[in-house]
């Protein structure tokens, strides 16, 4: 049993690692990962769930906004990009938070086709994310399955 | 006879100290965003902080008993240490809360510190000249919150040894008057 914990031990540590590697995730996420603890040891799966959310609600609005035939009104697609970026500024999602970054620029220039391109990337990205944390999330039970603990991934 | 009024002996009664309870600090944080919500809540859990979460300033007003509907009679046993508001929110901003804090009698001594996710030097500015506490840039960090807890608890020890002080000086004149009366 021991092996197979270490396995999945360093399966973990490696994925994780990857994931700052590729830009998944930032330091925010280890500030979130520092407020887990014994007693409270799905804070961080439950963060990510009011996030993944709260990224449905907004692209919905986004995209609703963008869908007006005539004039779209920039500022109201602004504000969900906005509350978006914070979100995802919080959670540690950095890709996501780039794009909102970009995304946010197309909305004051009332740049139309980026905007366009800019939501459907972010939807593109954040279901990537939540895919990478599923996986990720599962690697962390089958270790506790197996007997063993999560270890602490250090970044740096 | 004088004994009996040797000043360590006087009843030091725990009213001066308007921390919620022993090493607790209530705060009361305000967010329109869940996420930032759960994330401040547990910041500050992790914190020993007492937590109350309101997801707007009209909800925070109300909790307060500001919002005009309520006097503010039934809210005197209500104790926050702190207030800590997002900025940007609908409806009532970050900053027109702070300034309602500000006018009113009952919570104006209480520490606001503002949250936002925009490093804006002029909006920070209007926060400090309004009475802010703190501004603090989002995300906010866990080191963040403690150097605010730790900087409130000295203010509040401060606050307790001066009244202590005083109380002292005052027993220690009544007993030196007493001796001088040869009681």
């Amino acid at each position: 049993m021991d092996a197979l914990v270490a396995q999945l031990q360093m399966q973990y540590r490696n994925y994780t690692v990857s994931l700052y590697q590729q830009g998944f995730l930032d330091d925010q996420f280890t500030e979130l990962k520092k407020l887990q603890d014994d007693a409270s040891p799905d804070f961080v799966a439950e963060v990510l769930s009011l996030f993944f959310e709260d990224c449905v609600k907004l692209i919905g609005n986004m995209a609703r906004a963008l869908d007006q035939t005539g004039t779209v009104d920039f500022s109201q697609v602004g504000a969900s990009v906005h509350q978006l970026k914070g979100s995802s500024s919080s959670v540690g999602a950095k890709r996501v938070k780039g794009l909102c970054v970009t995304f946010k620029e197309y909305c004051e220039a009332n740049n139309y086709e980026g905007c366009v391109r800019c939501l459907q990337q972010v939807d593109i990205e954040y279901k990537a994310l939540q895919t990478k944390l599923q996986d990720m999330f599962n690697l962390e039970k089958q270790i506790i399955q197996a007997g063993g603990k999560v270890p602490q991934v250090d970044i740096n | 006879m004088a004994e009996v009024l040797r000043p360590e002996m006087l009843d030091i009664s725990n009213d001066t100290s308007s921390l919620a309870s022993p090493e607790l600090l209530h705060v009361l944080a305000v967010d329109d965003s869940i996420v930032d919500r759960k994330f401040i809540e547990r910041l500050l859990r992790v914190s020993s902080c007492k937590v109350t979460v309101v997801d707007s300033a009209t909800r925070a007003l109300q909790y307060l008993g500001l919002d005009g509907d309520n006097s503010s009679v039934g809210f005197q046993d209500l104790k926050i240490n702190l207030i800590m508001t997002d900025y940007s929110m609908p409806g009532m901003t970050g900053y027109e809360l702070l300034k309602k804090i500000k006018e009113s009698s009952a919570f104006r001594e209480i520490p606001v510190v503002i949250m936002s996710s925009e490093n804006i030097l002029p909006r920070i500015d209007r926060c400090l000249e309004e009475g802010a506490e703190d501004f603090l840039l989002k995300p906010v960090k866990l080191a963040d919150v403690k150097r605010l807890r730790d900087s409130l608890m000295k203010a509040e020890e401060r606050v307790f040894k001066n009244i202590m002080h005083k109380r002292e000086l005052e027993a220690n004149d009544i007993y030196s008057q007493l001796k001088r009366a040869k009681i």
